[in-house]
C-alpha cells in the first residue's frame, strides 16, 4: 500500500496557519505580556492556549475517528464534506460570529477555555476531515479476510491504526501551531512591535471561510 | 462588507494613535432648542448631524459643509459615538476588518438612536437605520440613551433612566453588525440607581459609571430643591465587565453634586482616571477627582478644586443672584492620548483649563483660555461677542487641537444663560509643552440651533479604547 505523506504535511500547514492567525492566540499572549510588562507572561500564556487548541482538535479528531470506525467510509466522506461547506458558508455570512468570552484578566484555565472555544468556533477541528479521510483506513493484507479470526484481527488492527493516525495528526498539527505562535509572539513582543498589525493583519477569516468550503469539496472528491 | 486589511483608523495603542493623520472633518450634532422635548410638535425644525470642514487648506475651512436631518422632531441630539474603534483590535475578541463608518446618534429626549453612514461620502452622511425608543424600552427597560462606546464585544450605550422618567438608569448593548438591541449590561446592579457616563479599564476588565439624575430630575431644568438637598449624583460605581456585576460604590460626599464625565487613562495598564464634578453645594466650586486602584480596592480622591468667582448680582441669572458668585460648573473634561494633559471646561465662568496630570494626584495648571461665560462674556477674536461658554470639548489625537461647543442642555441653558444661547464652535491650540490659546481663524456660528458633542474624523480623545499600552 502506498503510504501518503500529504495528510501529515497538510496537518502541519494547518497548524502553522492557526499559529499565524492573531485571533487564535499569539496576539493574546503578547497583550498579556505587555499588560504585565513581563516576557515570561507571553510564554506562560502560550501553554494554556496551546492546550486549549489541542483539546479542541483532539475532540474533533476523536469524533472523526469514531465515525471512520463505525460508519461506512462514503457516509463519513459525504457528511463531512457537507458540514465543511455549510460551515464555510456560515463563516462567510457571519465572519465575526463567535461566543462572547474572555477579557484581559484571565488565568490559565480561562485562557485554555478561550483557546478551545476559539478553535472550535473557527472550525479548526472540522478542517481535519479531509486530512484524516486522506489516510489509509486499514492496513489490508490480501487473503486474510477469508478467515473469521482474520476479519476480527484486521478490524482491531484498523481501529488501532485509525486511532494512532488521529493522535499523530493532532500532535503534528498542535506542535506546528505552537512553534509558529511562539516564534511570532516573541518576535512581535521583543522586536517588531504591534504597529505591524495595521498592515500585516489581512482578513484571514475570509481566507479561512474559503478554505473550509474548498476542503469540503476536496473531501467529497478524494 | 469586511475590509481586506484592518481599518486604518484603528491603532493598537494610544501612543500609536497620536501619530495618526490630522483630522480634516468633524461631526457635530445640533439641536433646535425650541422643539427639544416637544414630541407632539410636528412643525419644528429637525435636529441634525453637521459636518465641519477642519482642513485649513480647504476653501470651505471652518464652515458646515454637510448636514443630515433627523426624521423626527425634538430629539435633542446630545452625545454620540462610532460603531467601531481601536477596541476592535482587542486580542480576546478581535474583529479589525470592520469599518469605522457608522455614527450612532441618540436623541436624549426622544430616546431614538439614529444610525448614520459616513461613507461613501463623509461630507454627505445618510441615515440608514433608526432604533426606536420602544425597541430599547422593550428589550432593556431603559430610556434616554446618552454615552456610546465601541467595546471589544459590542457597542455599549448608557441610559439615564426608565421610560416613565424614573430610575434606574444603566447600560445596554447593541450588536456590532446589525445594531440590534441585545439587552441590559447589568446582571447585578447593587446600589447603583442614577446613571450618566461610563467608560472602562479594558486592561483590568473593569467599568466605571457616573451619576447625573433620573430623566424626571433633569428634563425640566436643574431643580434647586433637589440640588440643595444633595439629591443629584455624588458617587461613581466600579463594575466587573466580564461578570457584569457591581463591585464598588465610591462616594465623594453628598455636597459634590453631579458626577458627570469619566476619562480613564487611555493606557490600559494604568488603573486610574479622572472624573468631573459639576458643583459643590458647599461653596459652588467645581472639582476633578482621580479614581485609582489601591491594593486591590478602588478609591477616589479630589485632585483639583476650581473656586466660584465673586460677581455682581445684577449680572447673574435669578438662580445665582443670592450667591453673589458665578460657579465654574465643570461640565466636560477630556484627556490627551498620552494621559498627560487634562482639559476642563468651566461652562459657568467661560474658561477651559489645561492641567498637566502626568502625576494623576498632583495636577498642575499649565494653561487657560476664556470665551463667553455667564458674567465675563469674553469675546472671540473672529466671532466677536459670544454667549454661552465652551462646554463640550474634544481633543485631536495628536493632542494639539481642542474643539469646543457652547451649549449644555436646552432646559439648563435657559437657567444659566437666560438671554438665550446662539450656538458656536471654536477651536483652541494646545501646546504639547503646556499652554493654550484661541485659534483666531476657526469660529463656526450656528443659526437658531445649538451644537453639542463633536467627534473628529478617524477618532479623537474620547472615541477609542485600547487593549495594548
Amino acid at each position: 500500500m502506498r503510504y501518503a505523506a500529504w495528510p501529515w504535511v497538510a496537518a502541519a500547514l494547518l497548524g502553522g496557519y492557526h499559529g499565524l492567525d492573531p485571533s487564535m492566540g499569539w496576539l493574546f499572549a503578547v497583550a498579556l505580556g505587555l499588560q504585565e510588562r513581563r516576557r515570561t507572561r507571553v510564554l506562560s500564556a502560550l501553554v494554556p492556549i496551546g492546550a486549549g487548541h489541542l483539546i479542541a482538535i483532539a475532540a474533533a479528531a476523536l469524533l472523526i475517528a469514531a465515525a471512520r470506525i463505525t460508519v461506512a467510509a462514503s457516509v463519513v466522506r459525504n457528511v463531512g464534506a457537507a458540514v465543511l461547506v455549510l460551515f464555510g458558508v456560515f463563516r462567510l455570512w457571519r465572519p465575526r460570529a463567535h461566543p462572547r468570552l474572555g477579557g484581559m484578566r484571565v488565568n490559565s484555565w480561562e485562557l485554555a477555555l478561550w483557546s478551545f472555544v476559539m478553535a472550535t468556533a473557527h472550525g479548526a477541528g472540522l478542517m481535519l476531515v479531509p486530512v484524516l479521510l486522506g489516510m489509509p483506513a486499514s492496513a489490508r493484507v490480501p487473503g486474510v479476510h477469508a478467515h473469521m479470526a482474520g476479519v476480527a484481527s484486521a478490524l482491531n488492527g484498523g481501529r488501532a491504526l485509525v486511532i494512532t493516525q488521529s493522535a499523530g495528526i493532532v500532535l503534528v498539527h498542535t506542535a506546528a501551531m505552537l512553534a509558529v505562535m511562539s516564534a511570532l509572539a516573541l518576535v512581535v513582543y521583543n522586536w517588531v512591535g504591534l504597529a505591524i498589525l495595521r498592515q500585516a493583519w489581512i482578513n484571514l477569516d475570509l481566507i479561512w471561510a474559503g478554505a473550509l468550503i474548498m476542503a469540503g469539496v476536496l473531501a467529497a472528491v478524494i | 462588507m469586511d475590509l481586506w486589511k484592518p481599518d486604518q483608523t484603528f491603532y493598537p495603542s494610544p501612543t500609536m494613535a497620536m501619530r495618526a493623520p490630522r483630522e480634516r472633518l468633524g461631526y457635530v450634532v445640533a439641536f433646535d432648542p425650541e422643539t427639544a422635548g416637544h414630541r407632539a410638535n410636528g412643525n419644528g425644525r429637525h435636529d441634525a448631524v453637521c459636518v465641519l470642514d477642519l482642513d485649513p487648506n480647504s476653501p470651505s475651512f471652518s464652515r458646515v459643509v454637510g448636514r443630515v436631518e433627523m426624521p423626527g422632531v425634538g430629539d435633542e441630539l446630545h452625545h454620540f459615538g462610532w460603531n467601531a474603534c481601536s477596541a476592535a483590535l482587542c486580542p480576546y475578541a478581535p474583529h479589525p476588518h470592520v469599518e469605522r463608518r457608522y455614527l450612532l446618534v441618540p436623541g436624549l429626549r426622544s430616546s431614538r438612536i439614529h444610525v448614520i453612514d459616513t461613507k461613501p461620502d463623509p461630507r454627505n452622511p445618510r441615515i440608514v437605520k433608526v432604533i426606536s425608543a420602544e425597541e430599547i424600552a422593550e428589550r432593556t427597560g431603559y430610556s434616554r440613551p446618552h454615552t456610546i462606546h465601541c467595546g471589544p464585544d459590542a457597542i455599549y450605550v448608557s441610559a439615564l433612566g426608565a421610560p416613565n422618567g424614573d430610575g434606574p438608569g444603566g447600560i445596554f448593548l447593541l450588536d456590532h453588525d446589525s445594531f440590534d438591541v441585545l439587552g441590559r449590561f447589568e446582571v447585578e446592579r447593587g446600589p447603583q440607581f442614577l446613571a450618566y457616563d461610563f467608560w472602562w479599564h479594558l486592561g483590568y476588565d473593569v467599568g466605571i459609571t457616573s451619576e447625573w439624575g433620573t430623566p424626571k430630575m433633569i428634563e425640566d431644568g436643574l431643580n434647586p430643591d433637589l440640588l440643595l438637598k444633595n439629591q443629584y449624583g455624588h458617587a461613581i460605581h466600579v463594575w466587573d465587565l466580564r461578570k457584569r456585576k457591581h463591585l464598588q460604590r465610591l462616594e465623594l460626599g453628598p455636597e459634590h453634586q453631579m458626577t458627570l464625565e469619566l476619562r480613564p487613562a487611555h493606557d490600559p495598564t494604568k488603573a486610574y482616571g479622572f472624573l468631573g464634578v459639576v458643583v459643590s453645594t458647599k461653596d459652588l466650586s467645581g472639582s476633578i477627582w482621580t479614581w485609582h486602584l489601591d491594593q486591590g480596592k478602588w478609591a477616589v480622591r479630589k485632585v483639583i478644586e476650581i473656586p466660584a468667582e465673586a460677581a455682581d448680582p445684577d449680572l447673574l441669572p435669578p438662580a445665582l443672584k443670592p450667591f453673589k458668585a458665578v460657579p465654574p460648573l465643570v461640565t466636560d473634561i477630556v484627556l490627551s492620548l498620552d494621559d498627560k494633559f487634562l482639559y476642563v471646561a468651566c461652562w459657568g465662568t467661560g474658561e477651559v483649563r489645561q492641567y498637566d496630570v502626568s502625576d494623576p494626584f498632583k495636577a498642575r495648571l499649565t494653561g487657560s483660555v476664556r470665551l463667553g461665560g455667564i458674567v465675563a462674556h469674553t469675546p472671540h477674536p473672529k466671532g466677536g461677542p459670544v454667549n454661552g461658554a465652551m462646554q463640550m470639548v474634544e481633543l485631536s489625537r495628536d493632542g494639539r487641537r481642542l474643539y469646543a461647543s457652547n451649549s449644555l442642555y436646552s432646559s439648563w441653558d435657559k437657567q444659566f444663560y437666560p438671554e438665550g444661547i446662539n450656538g458656536w464652535v471654536a477651536k483652541l491650540d494646545a501646546d504639547p509643552a503646556g499652554g493654550l490659546a484661541v485659534d483666531p481663524n476657526l469660529f463656526v456660528p450656528f443659526k437658531g440651533e445649538r451644537p453639542h458633542q463633536i467627534h473628529l474624523e478617524g477618532g479623537d480623545c474620547s472615541s477609542d479604547s485600547y487593549c495594548f499600552p
